[in-house]
C-alpha cells in the first residue's frame, strides 16, 4: 500500500476528485494548507501597509491506495491538477505499513 | 441649542390655531410638528446604527481575528457607558447656559435631565419651529456615543479594556461635552429674532438701549466657537477632528503594536469592513440630514450632499490607489467612502451638491496620502487610521465649509437671524472672514483636544496602565481580556 500526498491549487480540487473517483478510489482526506515552493509569494497592500505574503493557500490531498494502483493515481492527479503555470504543486508517495477500518476491523487492502 | 420650555396649555394651543388670523400673537410659543419629531427619532436611530454595528464592524474587520471581539466590545461598551453619562450630566454640560464659563461649557441646570419633560421643546434653525427636547437629548446622545467610539480604532489591538472605559468617561466629560457646547450651543432663532424685533420696535432712546443690551445678551449666550462664526453643521470639529487628534495622541502615547512593520497585520475580514462602511453611510444620513433638526429642505440638502460627496471621495481614493499601487482595492474604496462622509459632515447643510462633489474628491485624495505617505513617513501606529481619515478628513471638510457655504458656489449662505427679525436670511459672505473662522475653530479643536487628551491618557496610564502585557497582546485581546474568541470553527 502507498500513501499519495498531493499539494495542489485549491481550485483544482474538484477535478482531481473526479479523476480519482473514476479510477475507483473510494476515499481521500483534504486539508487547507499554506506553503510555498518556486512560486514564492505575492504582495498585499492594505491602505499604506505593504506585506510580502510568502505562504500561499494550497490544498493537501491524501489518498491511501493499493500499490498496484499507485501509478494511475499519480497520473490522474497530475493530469487533473496541471495548469502549466508555476505553483501547480507536488506529489509525494510513501509506503504504508498497515491499514485498518475502525468500524469492521477489516485490514490492509480491504480497509482502503 | 437652548431649550425653551413650552408653557402652553389648551388656551395656548387655541391661540396658536388662530395664529394666522392674528399675527399679533406670533410670539406665542410654537409646538413641535409631528413630521419633524418623526424625522428626529428616525435620525437618532440611524446614528445609533452607524456606531453599532456600523463602526464596530468597519473596525472589527480591519483587525486580526484574535482581536475582533475586543474591538466590538470596546465600541458597544462605549455606547452603553456614554449613553448613561449623557443623561446624567452630559446633556446639561453641553446644552445649558454655563454662567461665567458659558463660552466653554454648560452648567448643571439639567443634571439628571432635570426639567426635561415630554412637553419641553428646543429650537431648531427656523423661526417658530421647535422639536421635543427629549428627542434632541437622544439625538445628541448618539453623537456623544460615536465620538469616543471612533478613537478606539487608533489604539486597537493593544489597549487595556478597563483603561479604555475610564479614559472614555473622562474624555467625554472634559473634552467632548465642552467642545459640543462651544460649537453648537446658542440661543436659537426665535430668541435672536424676538430680541432683534424688540430693538426695532423700541420707541425712545432708553428703550432702544435696553433692547439692544438684551439683544447683545442673547447673541452672547452661545459657545465660543459659535460666536467666532465657525460653521459646523454636523460635527467636523466636534466629532471628527476631536476624536481624530485624540486618537493620534493616544496611539503615540501607547506605542506601536508588537511586530508593527515586521509582521503581517492584514485585516481579518474585509467583507465585515464593507458591511460596516455601508452601514456607516446609511446611518450617516441620520447624522447629517438629522442635524438639520427638522424635516425641511435643509435636511434634503444635507441628504444629497451626503450621497454625492461620499461617492466622489470613494471614487477618488479608488482611482489614486489604482494609479499609485497598481490595483483598485475594496479597502481603499471603503476608506474613501468614510473619508468623504467625514469631510462632508461639517459642510452637509451649507454646501451645494457640486461643491460637495469637489469636497469629496479632494478629501479622498488628501486622506489617501495621510493614511499612506504621511503615516509611513512619521511612523506612528494608528491601527485603523483614525487620524488619517477622521482628523484629516475633518480638517479638509471644516475649512472647505467656509468656502462652499458661499451662495456663488451653490452653497446656502451664512444664516442671519437678526437683519430681518423673525425670518432666516442669508448674511453677507466674505471669504476671508468665513475661512478664517473655520481655521481658528480647527486650530482650537486640535490644540484643546490634543493637549487635554494627552493629559488624560497620561493620568489613566499612571493609575491603571493603558496597555495590556506583552504576552496578552501576542495571544490576542479576545482571549486575554474577554475570555472568548470570535470564531469557533
Amino acid at each position: 500500500m502507498k500513501l499519495v500526498t498531493a499539494i495542489i491549487k485549491p481550485f483544482k480540487l474538484e477535478e482531481v476528485r473526479d479523476a480519482l473517483t473514476a479510477l475507483g478510489v473510494h476515499g481521500m482526506t483534504v486539508t487547507e494548507v499554506k506553503g510555498y515552493g518556486r512560486q514564492k509569494g505575492h504582495t498585499e497592500i492594505y491602505r499604506g501597509a505593504e506585506y510580502a505574503v510568502s505562504f500561499l493557500p494550497k490544498i493537501k490531498l491524501e489518498v491511501a491506495t493499493e500499490s498496484a494502483l499507485v501509478e494511475k493515481v499519480i497520473e490522474a492527479i497530475t493530469s487533473a491538477a496541471r495548469t502549466g503555470q508555476i505553483g501547480d504543486g507536488k506529489i509525494f508517495v510513501q509506503p504504508v505499513e498497515r491499514a485498518l477500518r475502525i468500524r469492521t476491523g477489516e485490514r490492509d487492502n480491504d480497509a482502503l | 441649542m437652548m431649550s425653551k420650555r413650552s408653557m402652553m396649555g389648551v388656551a395656548g394651543a387655541m391661540s396658536l390655531l388662530a395664529l394666522s388670523a392674528m399675527p399679533a400673537l406670533a410670539e406665542a410659543a410654537p409646538t413641535p410638528n409631528k413630521a419633524d419629531t418623526v424625522w428626529m427619532m428616525v435620525s437618532t436611530i440611524l446614528v445609533l446604527l452607524m456606531t453599532i454595528p456600523g463602526l464596530a464592524l468597519f473596525y472589527g474587520g480591519l483587525v486580526r481575528s484574535k482581536n475582533m471581539l475586543s474591538v466590538l466590545t470596546q465600541v458597544l461598551a462605549t455606547v452603553c457607558l456614554v449613553s448613561l453619562i449623557w443623561v446624567t450630566y452630559g446633556y446639561s454640560l453641553a446644552f445649558t447656559a454655563g454662567g461665567s464659563l458659558n463660552d466653554f461649557v454648560g452648567g448643571f441646570d439639567k443634571i439628571f435631565l432635570k426639567g426635561v419633560t415630554p412637553e419641553s421643546t428646543v429650537a431648531t434653525f427656523s423661526n417658530g419651529v421647535v422639536i421635543p427636547e427629549l428627542v434632541y437629548v437622544a439625538f445628541q446622545m448618539t453623537f456623544a456615543c460615536i465620538t469616543p467610539a471612533l478613537i478606539v480604532g487608533a489604539f486597537a489591538e493593544r489597549m487595556k479594556f478597563s483603561a479604555l472605559l475610564v479614559f472614555t468617561a473622562l474624555w467625554v466629560t472634559i473634552v467632548y461635552f465642552p467642545m459640543a457646547h462651544m460649537v453648537w450651543y446658542w440661543a436659537g432663532p426665535d430668541a435672536l429674532g424676538n430680541a432683534a424685533k424688540a430693538v426695532a420696535s423700541a420707541t425712545d432712546a432708553a428703550a432702544k438701549t435696553a433692547a439692544q443690551a438684551k439683544l447683545d445678551e442673547v447673541t452672547a449666550d452661545a459657545g465660543m466657537l459659535f460666536k467666532w462664526g465657525a460653521l459646523d453643521f454636523a460635527g467636523g470639529t466636534v466629532v471628527h477632528i476631536n476624536s481624530g487628534i485624540a486618537g493620534l495622541v493616544g496611539c503615540i502615547m501607547i506605542g506601536k503594536r508588537i511586530g508593527y512593520g515586521r509582521e503581517l497585520m492584514a485585516p481579518h475580514s474585509l467583507p465585515m469592513t464593507m458591511i460596516g462602511a455601508a452601514l456607516l453611510w446609511v446611518g450617516w444620513f441620520g447624522f447629517n440630514a438629522g442635524s438639520n433638526l427638522e424635516a425641511s429642505a435643509g435636511a434634503v440638502i444635507a441628504l444629497v450632499n451626503t450621497f454625492v460627496a461620499t461617492a466622489a471621495a470613494g471614487f477618488a481614493w479608488l482611482v489614486i490607489e489604482w494609479m499609485g499601487k497598481g490595483k483598485p482595492s475594496l479597502l481603499g474604496l471603503a476608506s474613501g467612502v468614510v473619508a468623504g462622509l467625514v469631510a462632508v459632515t461639517p459642510a452637509s447643510g451649507f454646501a451645494g451638491p457640486m461643491g460637495a462633489i469637489v469636497l469629496g474628491l479632494v478629501s479622498g485624495v488628501v486622506c489617501y496620502f495621510a493614511c499612506t505617505t504621511l503615516k509611513n513617513a512619521l511612523g506612528y501606529d494608528d491601527s485603523l487610521d483614525v487620524f488619517g481619515i477622521h482628523c484629516v478628513g475633518g480638517i479638509v471638510g471644516a475649512i472647505a465649509t467656509g468656502i462652499l457655504v458661499n451662495t456663488a458656489l451653490g452653497g446656502v449662505g451664512i444664516p442671519d437671524y437678526t437683519t430681518k427679525p423673525g425670518e432666516l436670511t442669508v448674511g453677507t459672505y466674505e471669504m476671508g472672514t468665513a475661512v478664517w473662522a473655520q481655521i481658528k475653530a480647527v486650530t482650537f479643536t486640535l490644540l484643546y483636544s490634543g493637549i487635554v487628551s494627552a493629559i488624560l491618557f497620561k493620568v489613566v496610564d499612571l493609575v491603571i496602565g493603558l496597555r495590556v502585557p506583552q504576552d496578552q497582546e501576542r495571544e490576542g485581546l479576545d482571549i486575554a481580556e474577554h475570555g472568548e474568541r470570535a470564531y469557533n470553527l
